[in-house]
């Protein structure tokens, strides 16, 4: 039974993370496209300013959580329909998950713990607008 | 336009994909050019073939008219009924292409063994379950019948679980047929054992795999909006039923 309900959960979760993620995702694109200047406006300094930035901080570990888990579950229904050969399909199903984990993990440290002057860097491997203050 | 009372003929060229597995390692196509008029259907195709030129051929029909279910096949790459399907509804320029249905394994030309098939459709207990011994007719009101009318008229025909991509490449999924049989039982205000059959289908292999794709409501011959009556079933998986 335990196994049963997860199926309807994900299922649930494809539904509800798909409405969040229409307004996530708009949202990302106009405030990071729709600058000046559109997709070359964005550079080191625009994503540091906005990291530093606790709104953003959540906003994007927000986005990132539910786009991966979602397209993940996704990915996974996706293999549990085509692969048969049990092994192929365990190595696939458990690739999906240690990339998903990585990408979660990852993704997650450098959203909150992105230090865009570090104080115990060279100079001159900082960016320009370091030194501006 | 011909004579009045006289019904124009033409030459119909059938494309029918052939395995005898006595023989054939692989199915392969075979043509038949055949002399039809515009009102046969694709079943008096077939006949013709069988009858005048190739008596190997071989299909399953009964009734011949829609409500036996024996010959659904994939026309032209659509799930449809041979018997229910009008030579003048295709373009005959064109050769009709006729093969088995898709996802059930193949054991002659157009005949597939169903029993997968009909195992999905027992597996969900399709008949009346109840405790009531009423002395007369089992009441029930008008609206009441209303609520699974539409899936009380399933022929069984499994045009609509072969038309499935998930069925074909998943053959466990219980599939639309299967489904449409829980539905007229879960929905009717006389049974008392919905639940179990949604527990059977709040399986993995249940409702939760259907992609919403529509194709078998496209195929279905009896016009019952099969991908409505899953969207129902998965609600009530949720929510519990709402007669
Ligand atoms: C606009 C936002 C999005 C909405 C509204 C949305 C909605 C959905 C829904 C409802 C499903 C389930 C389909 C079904 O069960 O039949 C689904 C499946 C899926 N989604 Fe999304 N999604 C969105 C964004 C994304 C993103 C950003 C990704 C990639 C990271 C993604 C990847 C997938 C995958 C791989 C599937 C499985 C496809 C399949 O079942 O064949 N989606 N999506
Ligand atoms: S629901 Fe329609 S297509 Fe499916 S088996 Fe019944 S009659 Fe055939
Ligand atoms: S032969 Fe009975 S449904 Fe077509």
């Amino acid at each position: 039974m335990r196994r049963l309900k997860l199926e309807r959960l994900g299922w649930i979760f494809m539904r509800v993370s798909g409405f969040f993620l229409i307004a996530l995702i708009f949202t990302h694109l106009i405030v990071n496209v729709m600058q000046d200047g559109g997709v070359h406006a964005i550079d080191f300094a625009f994503v540091a300013g906005k990291l530093a930035n606790p709104l953003w901080q959540w906003f994007d570990v927000t986005l990132l959580w539910l786009a991966l888990i979602h397209g993940t579950n996704g990915m996974r229904v996706v293999i549990e329909d085509y692969v048969y050969r049990i092994n192929l399909k365990r190595f696939l199903l458990g690739g999906l998950a240690v990339s998903t984990a990585v990408l979660i993990v990852l993704g997650t440290l450098v959203i909150f713990t992105l230090d865009p002057c570090p104080t115990d860097a060279a100079a001159n491997l900082l960016p320009s607008f370091c030194t501006a203050g | 336009m011909g004579e009045l009372g006289v019904v124009d003929s033409f030459t119909v060229t059938f494309i029918v994909r052939r395995f005898n597995p006595e023989t054939d390692s692989e199915p392969h196509w075979q043509d038949f050019d055949v002399e039809m008029y515009s009102t046969d259907r694709v079943l008096d195709g077939l006949h013709k073939i069988k009858w005048d030129q190739d008596g190997s051929l071989s299909f399953r029909r009964s009734c011949a008219h829609g409500i036996c279910g024996s010959d659904a096949m994939r026309i032209n790459g659509r799930n449809r009924l041979a018997c229910k399907t009008l030579i003048k509804d295709l373009d005959i320029s064109k050769p009709v292409y006729v093969e088995a249905i898709k996802g059930l394994p193949l054991e002659k030309d157009l005949i597939v063994d169903m029993e997968p098939f009909f195992a999905a459709y027992r597996e969900v207990q399709p008949f009346l379950q109840t405790s009531a011994k009423p002395k007369k007719e089992h009441l029930q009101s008008v609206e009441q019948r209303e609520r699974f009318d539409d899936t009380t008229k399933c022929i069984l025909c499994a045009a609509c679980t072969t038309s499935c991509p998930v069925f074909w490449t998943d053959g466990q999924y219980f599939g639309p047929a299967a489904i449409v049989a829980a539905h007229r039982f879960i929905f009717d205000s006389r049974d008392e054992e919905a639940q179990v059959r949604l527990d059977i289908l709040n399986s993995k292999e249940g409702v939760w795999r259907c992609r919403t794709t529509f194709n078998c409501s496209e195929a279905c011959p009896r016009g019952i909006e099969v991908t409505k009556a899953i969207s129902e079933v998965k609600q009530a998986a949720i929510r519990g039923v709402r007669r």
